[in-house]
């Protein structure tokens, strides 16, 4: 359906290892994997495939404004997410739930926020360099870029020790390429030759509008007529995504300048719950990614190489269990103080909020009982 | 004393050279700003002083300049942009007002954006469309913004400076038609916190407020009205967010009249809001209704209009009569 043949393939849509050029080149990076690491990327595509679904219930049931699925795109993350280096800084869109999860985000952050109650508000310093979510399209690849600008500029990068050396890894999607800061922020990458990889998750639809509306080339060649080196990948092979990505984040800290990826991969849920994907979406196409799925061919590699029943057994008992977590700490999430909404506009003092903030607290202290 | 004569150009210049000079994560950002020192020459010899890596020529992008700063601001650096003209900034219009004004709130105060845009603004320079813009009130009305304009050299050289020091992101607008005439500016001490009014001249029947370009003709038109026999107190705004209502309010007890003078069209602007504030905290000593004299709610004329739409001496006194006919 949209897999082209420069489109770089480690593990088949059955779960056997690819044999190709392009598969020779990266799959000594998936050699070096121990059991350990292939068995967490099950584990968290799959916990995070739960609480995706409860992330969906919660908000059918009226505890969440909104929930933003993250179904079928588990591998292009996991695989990316945990490419990266602890010193490497992420940068996501607003979907990549399982990447936070990775780098130290509990997920309650995420449900705080589509439960109204902040705008994310992690420290990005004490949750593993994974920045907050930005729901403009497009607008964090230049913060990305400008955060590598910063890097390239401390001397934190081309230093030629690949565990020291810092790069910057950016989230974005389809939609987002036709956004001008997308191109803004490849043309200062280009410019600068920033340590930076463009991570694009094509998941084919920009809520209702398709990839095809969008653009009339492939996207990995947007990077290309930058003069950026840009691979596509299968989105769905966690393998694929995490080799590619270590060798372009490794390319980028040690100086070769910016990467590009574009893996295909597919949004097989909604948008978002506001959305009904019924309205323009064939089912066929649903069918194709269905036999594509991530997670499916990932489970018979495994199993293929001896994984026991009884790990795929704990691995689902622990989703499940991940999920009543959620369930369980959405409904204590603690409503925030009205005057934190003063608190941090500014850094430094600022008259209007001092004035507004006391306001608020003598009309409220008015009421009966000193609460409006 | 350390008073030297010079043009705001100048002054800027020197303020900038200080700040880049004092603190090594200071950078300057923006288009043509490295050899040629920007199309109006204020980083004239910096990027030959502090390199390439301190003064960045970059490419012709303005959401691209004000996005990478951002990210340069989360990084630990305190970016400064330049941003060629007023009617260019739009094209960064949401990455200031989207992102760099709401990043302090998003992170719950775990991260700062120090970061300062520099905005040539306002008309007497007879150019094209889009160069001869008063865009202020947009960023005024932006919660998370800091929004400042001088009016003198002196006021330029100083408030540049603190501007960069601010961990908030600061709107600096410079008056172009401020640009080259020369001041008096005193480099010991600047004499005033960034967001502070200041009473440029006293007096005591009417009192005339403004900023950045609007406040040599006030003065001009206070001159006129005292050979007429009136006496006009004139207050420089200076900070247009946040705004500095104390002395404004004094004065205004003190004259029972206000006229506020801007070259930005009146609808919805600046000169509303001071109004409105003034009438509701000084209603008791106002004698007449708070007049504003401002650009007309059009887009700026043809360059041989402009002398019409700007507001001068006698548009402003023609507003002084009709508050002391009260």
């Amino acid at each position: 359906m949209s897999y082209t043949a420069a489109t770089v393939q480690l593990l088949s849509a059955e779960g056997t290892l690819v044999e190709s050029d392009a598969s020779a080149e990266y799959l000594p990076i998936i050699e070096r994997l121990d059991d350990q690491m292939l068995r967490e990327f099950y584990r968290q595509m799959t916990v995070i495939r739960r609480i995706d679904i409860e992330g969906g219930n919660l908000q059918r049931q009226g505890q969440l404004g909104l929930w933003i699925p993250s179904l079928g795109q588990e591998a292009a993350q996991v695989g990316s997410g945990y490419a990266a280096r602890t010193q490497d800084h992420i940068f996501p869109a607003y979907r990549e739930h399982v990447v936070g999860r990775i780098r130290g985000v509990d997920p309650i952050k995420i449900i705080a926020m589509l439960r109204g109650l902040s705008h994310g508000g992690w420290d990005p310093k004490e949750h593993g360099n994974f920045h907050l979510y930005t729901l403009v399209i497009g607008s964090q690849t230049l913060h990305a870029t400008g955060y590598a600008m910063g890097i390239q500029l401390d001397g934190n990068s081309g230093t030629g020790d690949l565990e020291s050396d810092e790069a910057v890894v950016v989230y974005f999607g389809d939609g987002s390429t036709s956004q001008g800061d997308v191109s803004e922020s490849l043309v200062f990458a280009a410019s600068y030759q920033t340590p930076q990889v463009f991570f694009l998750q094509n998941n084919h639809w920009a809520i209702s509008v398709p990839v095809s509306r969008q653009s009339r080339t492939p996207l990995y060649l947007r990077g290309e007529g930058f003069g950026i080196p840009s691979v596509q990948i299968d989105g769905n092979d966690v393998l694929a995504s995490y080799a590619v990505t270590r060798a372009g984040l490794d390319d980028a800290r040690s100086g070769k300048g910016p990467r590009f990826i574009e893996a295909l991969t597919y949004r097989m849920g909604a948008h978002t719950t506001s959305d009904d994907p019924t309205k323009y979406r064939d089912a066929g196409e649903l069918e194709f990614w269905t036999r594509n799925d991530p997670i499916s061919r990932y489970t018979a590699y495994l199993r293929a190489r001896g994984e026991s029943d009884a790990f795929f057994a704990e691995v689902d008992a622990e989703a499940e269990d991940a999920a009543a977590d959620i369930r369980k700490r959405t409904y204590e999430l603690p409503v925030p103080e009205a005057s934190s909404m003063f608190a941090n506009v500014y850094a430094e003092e600022h008259e209007l909020m001092d004035a507004q903030a006391a306001w608020l607290a003598q009309y409220e202290a008015s009421f009966e009982g000193g609460q409006a | 004393m350390t008073v030297t004569s010079m043009t705001m150009t100048k002054a800027i210049n020197n303020g900038l050279r200080r700040a880049l000079a004092d603190d090594p994560k200071v950078l300057l950002m923006g288009e043509d700003i490295g050899p040629l020192g920007g199309v109006f020459r204020v980083t004239e010899g910096l990027q030959a002083e502090f390199g390439d890596k301190r003064v960045l020529d970059t490419p012709l992008a303005e959401s691209g300049i004000v996005g990478t700063a951002i990210g340069l601001a989360m990084r630990g650096y305190r970016p400064v942009c330049e941003i060629q003209f007023d009617g260019f900034i739009f094209p960064g219009f949401d990455q200031i007002t989207s992102q760099l004004a709401k990043l302090t709130a998003r992170h719950e105060g775990s991260l700062t954006m120090p970061v300062v845009i520099r905005v040539p603004y306002g008309g007497h320079i007879g150019a094209v469309e889009h160069h001869q813009e008063s865009p202020e009130a947009y960023f005024a009305h932006t919660p998370g913004l800091r929004v400042v304009t001088p009016a003198t050299p002196h006021d330029a050289y100083w408030m540049i400076q603190e501007a960069i020091q601010s961990n908030d992101p600061v709107m600096f607008f410079e008056p172009k038609s401020r640009y080259w005439p020369k001041g008096e500016v005193e480099t010991a001490a600047s004499g005033f916190p960034l967001h502070a009014s200041r009473v440029v001249r006293e007096g005591t029947e009417i009192t005339l407020l403004g900023y950045g370009p609007m406040v040599s003709v006030l003065l001009q038109a206070a001159d006129i009205a005292a050979g007429e026999g009136t006496s006009v107190e004139v207050i420089d705004l200076r900070s247009i967010s946040p705004i500095d209502y104390a002395p404004i309010i004094k004065s205004v007890q003190k004259t029972g009249r206000l006229v506020i003078a801007q070259e930005a069209p009146g609808f919805v602007s600046v000169g509303s809001e001071i109004a409105a504030t003034v009438t509701e905290r000084a209603f008791y000593s106002l004698e007449a209704p708070v007049l504003r004299v401002a650009g007309f709610d059009t887009p700026f004329p043809p360059a041989k209009l402009e002398a019409v739409y700007l507001p001068d001496a006698d548009r402003v006194l023609e507003a002084v009569d009709r508050a002391l006919a009260y």
